[in-house]
């Protein structure tokens, strides 16, 4: 699977959103809060069989190392 | 006030003294599955013998939540109303993190059908219940207590089993042998048939208390229950009512727990008095046990079927066991007495497919569920913990916690013996008011047409119409137009949008196996 962008000139502002949340956090409350995060995104999304194509792709990354 | 288990009387069986003309059906297991297929197929003009090692009803609550469905199955068989009025009506489950609440689910918020949600009934009296059923139908139901089976061989066309009795072992034979003995189907184990699945590390304590009154906090009793609450911490625990003012507490114990030393009053009644405080009880049964969720691969074997937890287990979480097991019933009733009435045999097959894919599901729901409470990692944890912190305000959180996915009744939707695509069909029928009483107590048992409209409705030898009342819920529940086929078991098998009475008679020969 190839993921082409969507987020065009704004990823940058997104991408340094993402870090800043983490700002001042524990590595357990940044973990509880990407776990929250991922949980409302999956929900947003609305779609189940897409979010599991995407789960499989995060996931194929990791099973290499 | 405890249960008061009288015996039933052993009779010296006639096969001790000379043989016994072939059976039709027998039924090794008279717990509530057992009894329930008994009389099913007594309704249905069938005659079985029903063996059973034992002679009292269930030892302890056990199943104690009977769902909408498997009451309007009991309808049907004549102990619905009976179990209903003596047993506790709830529909609301309440979800607690910690102290807090966190949301609450309604089953049934609508008014118009006969059954609640859900009723909670201890096993001993449903087995009672069933008992006394199957002997007002002693013309076809021969039960015998204190008879174990010890062996049973399949002969192709019958099964000889070998019985053991107070007076001495005998032997008979059966056209069919239903395997309804529960978990540890002694059946399943002769015949060395796997029973794959999960099986789960935690320990649950369960235990029933007499209180003089309601722990709940509301007029109606609820399903109440708590992640991490307050009285068990880090665990989980459940909270139902049962008649008799019989309260039952399932206890997730943590890992650190020594399972053969948890159920004894010494450690059971501090457990209880950290829920209710300084409140005078009594205890009156505790357990302690592990889930598994497993199934036999075929639930027919030729002449050997199985049926309840015989065939399929699950955790509880739910309330799956025992409603599944009765939906198997329902199933295979009127299926097997076509056949042994000379529908042909394969139609047990759909048997097989059908209560197959129910155990599927029931497995799949209660493994999450489990899953869902007894988080296996530290990710695990962790995401059931945010889901839990999400969820007191935003509700789609809520729809994600699980604490069990209680009871429905299976869609047979595209499954062989079913009709067409229309939405309803494969679904269990939907109560309706009818006038002059309820639906459910109308239409099922046999196969019958459904008609909505007004239209002028053939239908072929054997099928009987019925129509609807012209009502909201009818709207609601079943539109304005057509006519549904239903089944013996009240399961929607197809849909008909104007009359044709070939269509009517092709799905109908489709239902009982006739045609492919």
């Amino acid at each position: 699977m190839i993921l082409q962008d969507t987020l065009g000139p704004e990823g940058d502002d997104a991408y340094a959103a993402l870090i800043a949340a983490h700002e001042g956090l524990s590595t357990a409350q940044s973990h509880a809060l990407n776990a929250r995060l991922i949980l409302i995104l999956m929900n947003e999304m609305g779609d189940p069989d897409r979010f599991t194509q995407l789960l499989t792709e995060a996931r194929a990354l990791s099973s290499s190392d | 006030m405890a249960y008061d288990y009288a015996p039933f009387p052993y009779v010296a069986p006639p096969g001790l003294t000379a043989p016994e003309p072939r059976h039709p059906v027998a039924i090794v297991g008279a717990g509530p599955i057992g009894l329930a297929m008994a009389i099913d197929l007594a309704q249905h003009s069938i005659k079985s013998v029903v063996l059973d090692d034992n002679n009292v009803v269930s030892v302890g609550s056990r199943a104690i939540c009977w769902a909408k469905r498997t009451l309007e199955i009991f309808d049907r068989l004549g102990v619905g109303t009976r179990m209903r009025d003596k047993g506790v009506t709830w529909k609301v489950g309440r979800l607690f993190h910690g102290a807090d609440e966190v949301y609450s689910f309604d089953l049934l918020p609508e008014d118009g059908h006969k059954y609640p949600a859900f009723i909670n009934l201890q096993q001993y009296y449903v087995e009672q219940y069933l008992v006394e059923r199957a002997q007002d139908l002693s013309d076809h139901i021969d039960l015998r207590f204190l008879n174990k089976v010890t062996d049973h061989t399949d002969h192709g066309d019958h099964v000889r089993l070998s019985i053991e009795t107070p007076d001495g072992p005998y032997e008979i034979e059966a056209d069919y042998y239903i395997a309804a003995e529960g978990a540890g189907s002694p059946t399943r184990k002769r015949m060395s048939l796997p029973f794959e699945g999960q099986t789960f590390e935690e320990h649950f304590l369960i235990v029933d208390v007499e209180l003089p009154h309601s722990p709940f906090e509301t007029d109606d009793p609820e399903r109440w229950f708590w992640f991490a609450p307050p009285f068990h911490a880090g665990q989980s625990a459940l909270l139902h009512k049962q008649p008799d003012n019989i309260y039952r507490i399932d206890l997730q114990l943590g890992p650190d727990t020594d399972p053969s030393t948890e159920a004894t009053e010494e450690k059971v009644i501090p457990r209880i008095k950290a829920i209710i405080g300084d409140t005078p009880f009594r205890l009156d049964w505790m357990s302690v046990y592990k889930f598994r969720c497993a199934k036999l691969d075929r639930f027919v074997h030729n002449r050997v079927l199985f049926v309840g937890d015989s065939a399929h287990v699950v955790s509880p979480f739910g309330a799956r066991g025992g409603n599944g097991g009765i939906q198997d019933v329902d199933n295979l009733g009127w299926k097997l007495a076509a056949v042994l009435n000379g529908a042909p045999a394969t139609l047990l097959d759909s048997y097989d497919d059908e209560r197959r894919h129910g155990a599927q599901e029931n497995i799949l729901n209660s493994a999450r569920a489990t899953n869902f409470m007894t988080p296996k990692t530290e990710i695990e944890a962790l995401f059931r913990n945010e889901t839990l912190a999400l969820a007191a305000k935003h509700p789609f959180a809520r729809k994600l916690i699980n604490s069990g996915r209680l009871s429905q009744p299976c869609s047979l939707a595209n499954q062989p013996l079913q009709t067409g695509t229309h939405p309803l069909v494969g679904r269990a029928l939907i109560d309706l008011p009818m006038g002059n009483g309820w639906l459910v107590e109308q239409a099922q048992g046999r196969f019958r047409l459904l008609t909505v409209d007004a239209q002028d409705w053939q239908t072929p030898d054997g099928i009987d119409t019925l129509p609807l009342p012209n009502t909201p819920e009818r709207t609601q529940r079943y539109g304005d137009t057509g006519a549904f086929l239903l089944r013996p078991d009240g399961h929607i098998c197809a849909f008909f949008e104007t009359p044709d009475a070939k269509a009517i008679a092709t799905a109908h020969a489709r239902a009982t196996g006739a045609t492919p």
